[in-house]
């Protein structure tokens, strides 16, 4: 057993003792919030650390998936019709905003993505008599899947760790595969891949896609846990939040936006109740994260733990490479 | 009738202060590569500067002055001990920038509070111009003479001096620029400067028009970027043209299908990637 698997094996364990260690509904619920920001943000990571696109509109497949899921539900589907509805209709929405941004790469990619990401949150903003402008709209009722009920806080809990469990199976299954070297491929040397006969733009506007599915099943928890959707939930600082949960945690790594998430939602959550200047702290973290720290926590602290583990075992220098393997 | 000649001088004066808006903001993109995206902050810290002089009775001119010296300050500071140090590094500069932008944000609404602030006119300029029977409001008037002015000046300035000619240099080709002994870091800071001082004084000329209230910066940032988009960056004549089309799309979108308004500007953002990506002006960015 390794190091990894030993990893995976500990998470799972404390992801399902959760509910059992801290038995108070407001941590629990703040356990499934965090979880489905890691989702986000992974989902972004895709584009972010694996693809080298930086996206800062991410935000907006929360507000298609959340606005959809409502406008069904009061339309009168019934839930598993709208869940697979909205969720089409929002990765759609993705596969369209994807061929528009990558008419573009680099900054221009970066550009396009807000600019979209502000068109959908102007549109959730202004549409007064479709998605109740500034005030949102309410999704009645929680779903119950195969008649169970969710309501509960670890109920839920447990729903969204199931979700999250198989969408990080899924993400870490692709960038283990072949696509996924094939993602970092373009990142690092687009031309030489597309040289080597890979299709650059199909391989990137695929991802967007992917990366755009998985952001809309976090918009589903995000509805299902929120039960409402208001223009706020999609604005700038949320698609900034969700860039800033991986780059803390380190955009190379699969753990990093998980690990961005959790403090990135705690620190929201404690901050918020003791002051106001939430936005500042997060624009602060950004300044300093980017300046100080680029590459994130999860690989500092790896460098730093292999670096220890050198020294005690009598400085055998790390192997070369390891420190940009996508790890863990 | 008037419906139409009253909304067509709205989009008009409203494309002209775009276009001080974006002007700096396309030449600094097209100089340094990225896209400040503090740049709606600006635009909102100039107009709250504005209308704080314009309440302890400042005069209105002076408001606008106070507003893109002010601005233009925090540019500079921006630039030289934030921007500086990550040389470089585009996406950490372009993401630092965002952070910057909440944080004036956050700092405006801790100072202005979350009301709107109202910003009157300046008083010779509140009574409607009479002209063939239409009324028409004469401070948008003004703010198109000063749009078109500060186009003029800003087309010499690139166009017929030294410093314009050092400026396009850099854009067309920043390592040969460097190599005949332009100091391109210099202009950084002086294009950064100029971008800011003309955000700063818009938000001041966009009182009277917008008021000044928490989320103006994020209404305007993607007009900015849109007006980039269709221009192209680092073009003059780009930003000119685009800032009048999105000033007529979005002044119309608002006053035709107000729901929609931001659905319309996705229209000829979405023509003009599909068969000129690089912008109806602009020339593509290494």
């Amino acid at each position: 057993m390794n190091r990894t698997s030993i990893a995976v094996a500990l998470g799972a364990a404390a992801g399902v003792a959760v509910p059992w260690i801290i038995t108070n509904d407001y941590y629990v619920n703040l356990a499934s919030q965090i979880l489905i920001y890691a989702l986000l943000a992974l989902s972004l990571n895709l584009l972010l650390g694996y693809g080298g696109m930086v996206s800062l509109g991410h935000a907006a497949f929360l507000g298609l998936t959340g606005y959809s899921t409502i406008l069904l539900v009061l339309a009168g589907y019934d839930q598993l019709t709208t869940a697979i509805l909205s969720v089409v209709f929002s990765t759609a929405c993705g596969a369209l905003f994807g061929v528009l941004a990558l008419r573009a790469s680099g900054i221009g990619f970066l550009m396009i993505t807000l600019a979209l990401g502000q068109i959908v949150w102007g549109v959730a903003y202004r549409a007064n008599a479709l998605t109740g402008g500034d005030n949102g709209i309410t999704l009645p009722a929680r779903p119950a899947p195969f008649g169970i009920d969710i309501n509960p806080a670890w109920s839920f809990y447990y729903f969204t760790l199931i979700v999250f469990a198989i969408a990080l199976f899924c993400i870490w299954r692709l960038t283990r595969s072949p696509f996924g070297a094939a993602l970092c491929g373009t990142r690092d040397q687009p031309r030489r891949m597309s040289m080597l006969g890979h299709n650059v733009w199909m391989v990137q506007w695929l991802t967007f896609v992917i990366a755009s599915f998985w952001g809309s099943i976090s918009g589903m928890l995000y509805i299902y846990y929120n039960l409402f959707m208001s223009p706020h939930a999609i604005s700038l600082q949320q698609s900034a939040e969700a860039l800033l949960m991986a780059i803390l945690g380190g955009a190379s790594t699969l753990s990093g936006p998980i690990v961005g998430a959790a403090i990135i939602t705690i620190v929201k959550n404690v901050v918020s109740t003791y002051i106001e200047r939430w936005n500042t702290l997060l624009g602060v973290i950004f300044v300093v994260v980017i300046m100080f720290m680029p590459y994130g926590l999860v690989p500092g602290c790896m460098q730093l733990w292999r670096r220890l583990g050198n020294r005690t075992k009598g400085g055998k220098p790390a192997a070369p490479g390891t420190a940009a393997e996508p790890a863990a | 009738m008037q419906f139409w000649i009253v909304q067509t001088l709205n989009s008009v004066s409203f494309g002209g202060l775009l276009f001080l808006l974006s002007s700096g903001f396309s030449l600094a993109f097209g100089l340094m590569r990225i896209p400040n995206l503090a740049h709606g902050a600006f635009f909102m810290l100039g107009a709250y500067f504005g209308a704080t002089v314009v309440y302890i009775g400042g005069d209105f001119w002076l408001a606008a002055l106070a507003a893109g010296v002010g601005v233009g300050i925090v540019g500079i500071a921006l630039e030289r001990f934030i921007l500086r140090p990550l040389a470089g590094n585009i996406q950490g500069q372009v993401l630092v920038t965002l952070g910057i932008s909440f944080i004036i944000a956050d700092v405006c609404l801790l100072v202005w509070t979350g009301d709107p602030w109202t910003v009157p006119a300046p008083p010779s300029l509140r009574r409607p111009l009479l002209v063939a029977g239409f009324a028409f409001p004469t401070y948008r008037l003004v703010v198109v003479v000063i749009a078109l002015v500060a186009a003029v000046a800003l087309y010499f300035l690139m166009e017929r001096t030294r410093l314009g000619a050092m400026i396009r240099a850099g854009v067309d080709d920043m390592e040969m620029a460097r190599g005949v002994g332009i100091p391109v870091s210099l202009l950084f800071t002086v294009v950064f400067l100029l971008g800011a001082v003309l955000a700063g004084a818009a938000g001041a000329f966009g009182g009277p028009m917008l008021n000044a209230y928490p989320g103006l910066d994020a209404d305007m940032l993607p007009l900015a970027l849109i007006v980039v988009i269709l221009g192209g960056a680092g073009s003059l004549l780009g930003a000119f043209v685009g800032s009048f089309v999105v000033g007529f799309l979005y002044n119309f979108g608002i006053a035709l299908f107000p729901d929609l308004a931001y659905f319309i500007l996705f229209l000829p953002m979405v023509l003009v990637l599909v068969f000129m990506p690089q912008g109806l002006f602009g020339r593509t960015l290494p």
